[in-house]
């Protein structure tokens, strides 16, 4: 029972609470976390609903796994339909909340309708409190968080909020944990905040006491321990330099999105990168970095935790952002960075901090901001209407932007609608660098084709945690692949989208990947739970809740049209770098991959698949 | 030889497999609220220290115990709660100037780190070395190797 096997249901709209036991037969099904709460949520909400009516559900859920000494094992997720996209999604975060949830005896929470007026979820082990949150709205997650400890009296309560962004219905509003640490993408938060829920904050002392055989659970957790430190990767450059080790390599590919997807290689990549994150600043001779820091049970520790320059000219005279504080990151560094041209460090650890403090996911808006900078560019955006001069690379207008965005003020407001809506309302849809509305992480799809498939086919939009194949196509994990061509890209799409939904449904961190592969975590699975977990199993519950998540988002009413790349990918070939002279081949790859999956032309998973997955 | 946990908060990411650990070894159970080894998250001047016993020579919890419960562990060194004994008074906690030794409700007993037998779990699950199980005489060993490399260098690169 690496389940706790308890459900906590929480109907905002009458203000009550309700245990149910965990429907063990879809657990077997579905594992835990992500595919078992996306079972929950397609069951139980029209595939049509309107992301922000009180129709939608959202799912904070944890993995079997979820507060073990597996390594990462501390992870949860947030699934619901999301704000930005309308389609299936599932954020995932690290920090220690998934933890403390499972240690107060819960494998998810159900939250239903919404509230008539701002509350929050308190949970003491087995007591669980809607309280009121009159007192917390308008505030950022920082300041959420503190409050709450304050009145529990208790600083070691862990607390998922969302800030400002979510409360003012930025579409990609996400939701913090532990002060830095997110359920990112689609916009959960924006949905969260859409219940008037602000927090939960949890306290659980119960522990966790179902692991099936303890003893060779903890072999098990070792050995894969043990993989992943004598893994290059895991091992040394990810606690090293954090996911920002990327930053270099992926420029010197020519795959780094710049300005808006323009341009793949940036003059001042390096400027951004992990290793300027080390180096000394004449200013005041420390580094930005302060030290790496882990989520729950993880033994790789690609966290960073830094400090911007005091004398920088975003935190002047703002005391408040001088502490340490989360990242960069790779993802935010190239969003905040590359994506709009700037290539000044400190300014990026300021958006950043913004994105953190008031919740909002940092590559959706980089990335808007980005599309902004190149409709000011083009004129169709006026300086009178942003309220400033917001050329690419201004690092000034980066930083009031994300101010404005977070705080719903002027043009913050356009920005918070997110690239795909905001270019439409400027006639411009195709400079919105997005699938299903949801900006693109960053690889550019010229320079690694198979990022191409990943981000058309995604089922929760433009993505890289969906099937990660820069492993493969750049570093060789499993296997190395070519990643200037098409060929066998669908199978691996294919694969790594199935094995990916396995990890995010076990309760650790995708990163693992980079050393594990299913293989890996098959022996830790079945030491903990329940049930016969051979490799085979794990394979095909990836692949079913693959093909369950297809389903929810066709019935939403996505079609094939919707697995496609903007026209900037596919007719603009890459000026630069390995794959100059190169498009993407989205429109080669599609059929192979639908043919792979075992669907049909339009994309639709034909009878046989559905059955033979039990769906 | 004696040895002590020793523990060097620089390396610490907060990982918390270490009370993990001392949660499974001493309860069965993970469940960091039973741990005996505490990570402390300075947030905002972006530092995490693990905290534990660290088995005074003349323990205050020891001399503060009433019915004796507390006793010298002769192999290790380690102050150790016998529990059958201990009537969960609480003066240990109060005499205890580090705040290490603790109350468990649930039990009505205290708790403390007795160094797991001279086989600490928490530096067993350690990753990075933050906590490690040495020579109690020189705990500074490695901190002494850090300097001696950094001294005289000068000497050698001219000789
Ligand atoms: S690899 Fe990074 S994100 Fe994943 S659990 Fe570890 S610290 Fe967290
Ligand atoms: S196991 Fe080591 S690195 Fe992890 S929290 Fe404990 S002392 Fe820190």
């Amino acid at each position: 029972m690496a389940w706790t096997r308890k459900i906590l249901r929480v109907d905002l709209t009458n203000g009550t609470c309700k245990v149910e036991p965990l429907n063990m037969a879809w657990a077997q099904q579905y594992l835990g976390q992500r595919g078992l709460a996306t079972k929950y949520f397609v069951s139980e909400v029209d595939p049509k609903v309107d992301p922000l009516s009180p129709a939608n559900k959202m799912i904070m859920t944890t993995g079997p796994l979820t507060g073990t000494p597996a390594s990462t094992g501390g992870r949860y997720s947030v699934v619901t339909k999301g704000a930005l996209t309308g389609a299936i999604a599932c954020s995932n975060s690290g920090g220690y909340f998934g933890a403390e949830l499972k240690f107060a005896g819960w494998d998810m929470i159900i939250f239903e309708g919404r509230s008539p007026k701002p509350v929050y979820l308190w949970l003491e082990n087995d007591k669980a409190e809607l309280r009121d949150a009159g007192h917390l709205w308008g505030k950022t997650v920082w300041q959420t968080e503190e409050i709450i400890k304050k009145t529990h009296q208790d600083p070691q309560i862990r607390i998922s909020s969302i800030g400002r962004a979510g409360e003012n219905g930025v579409l990609y509003a996400c939701i913090v944990n532990d002060l830095h640490r997110a359920a990112g993408r689609s916009g959960v938060g924006t949905v969260m905040g859409s219940k008037n829920l602000k927090a939960v904050a949890v306290r659980g002392t119960l522990g966790n006491a179902g692991i099936k055989d303890p003893k060779a659970f903890m072999a098990a957790a070792a050995a894969g321990k043990k993989v992943l430190a004598d893994n290059a990767v895991t091992g040394q450059g990810l606690p090293t330099y954090g996911t920002q080790v990327l930053m270099n390599v992926i420029n010197e590919m020519g795959a780094l999105p710049t300005r808006n997807h323009r341009d793949v290689q940036f003059e001042e990549a390096r400027k951004i990168s992990a290793e300027a994150m080390h180096e000394k600043r004449p200013t005041d001779g420390k580094s930005q970095l302060v030290t790496n820091a882990a989520c729950f049970g993880c033994t790789i520790a690609c966290g960073r935790i830094s400090k911007i320059d005091e004398t920088h000219f975003s935190v002047v005279n703002k005391p408040e952002y001088w502490g340490a504080s989360g990242g960069l990151e790779y993802e935010a560094a190239w969003a905040l960075g590359a994506a709009n041209g700037v290539g000044d460090l400190e300014a990026l650890q300021f958006a950043n901090m913004i994105c953190n403090e008031d919740g909002m996911d940092p590559i959706s808006f980089g990335a808007t901001v980005g599309a902004a900078m190149e409709l000011y560019e083009l004129g169709i955006i006026k300086k009178e209407a942003i309220g400033m001069d917001a050329p690419f690379g201004s690092a000034k207008a980066l930083c009031d932007l994300a101010m404005m965005t977070a705080k719903g003020e002027g043009f913050g407001k356009e920005l918070g609608l997110g690239s795909a809506r905001m270019c439409a309302k400027y006639g411009k849809p195709e400079l919105s660098m997005s699938v299903k509305k949801q900006e693109f992480p960053a690889y550019d799809a010229r320079g690694i084709q198979g990022m191409g498939l990943t981000y058309a086919t995604s089922n929760r939009g433009a993505c890289h945690l969906r099937s990660y194949t820069v492993a493969s196509e750049v570093f060789g994990i499993p296997v190395k692949t070519d990643p200037l061509v098409t060929d066998g890209k669908a199978d691996l799409v294919k694969a790594f989208q199935d094995a990916t939904a396995v990890f995010d449904s076990a309760g650790i961190c995708v990163f693992t990947s980079f050393a594990w592969t299913l293989a890996d975590v098959q022996p830790q699975i079945a030491a903990a739970c329940e049930g016969d977990w051979t490799l085979e199993k794990l394979n095909e519950v990836g692949e079913r809740i693959w093909n369950m998540e297809r389903q929810f988002n066709l019935a939403a009413g996505f079609t094939a049209k919707d697995d496609d790349l903007p026209p900037r990918l596919k007719m603009e070939p890459a000026k630069v770098g390995p794959a100059k002279g190169l498009v993407n081949g989205i429109d080669k790859m599609r059929p192979e991959y639908y043919k792979t999956r075992g669907w049909d032309e339009q994309g639709v998973p034909t009878g046989d698949t559905l059955s033979r997955l039990g769906l | 030889m004696q040895k002590s946990l020793h523990i060097n908060a620089a390396k610490c990411t907060g990982c918390l497999q270490c009370e993990m650990a001392c949660s499974y070894e001493n309860h069965g159970l993970f469940n960091p609220a039973k741990s005996r080894i505490k990570v402390f998250d300075f947030e905002h001047e972006g530092r995490k220290v693990p905290y534990t016993c660290t088995q005074c020579a003349e323990a205050w919890c020891l001399n503060a115990c009433p019915v004796d419960a507390i006793r010298v562990d002769a192999v290790t060194g380690a102050k150790v709660v016998n529990v059958a004994t201990c009537v969960g008074c609480k003066v240990c906690t109060i005499a205890c100037p580090f705040g290490t030794i603790n109350y468990v409700a649930d039990l009505g007993k205290v708790q403390k780190c007795d160094l797991c037998g001279g086989d600490p779990a928490c530096a067993a699950a350690c990753p990075t070395g933050a906590i490690t199980y040495v020579d109690a005489d020189w705990t500074g060993l490695d901190k002494m190797r850090a300097w001696a490399g950094k001294t005289d260098t000068a000497t050698r690169a001219s000789a």
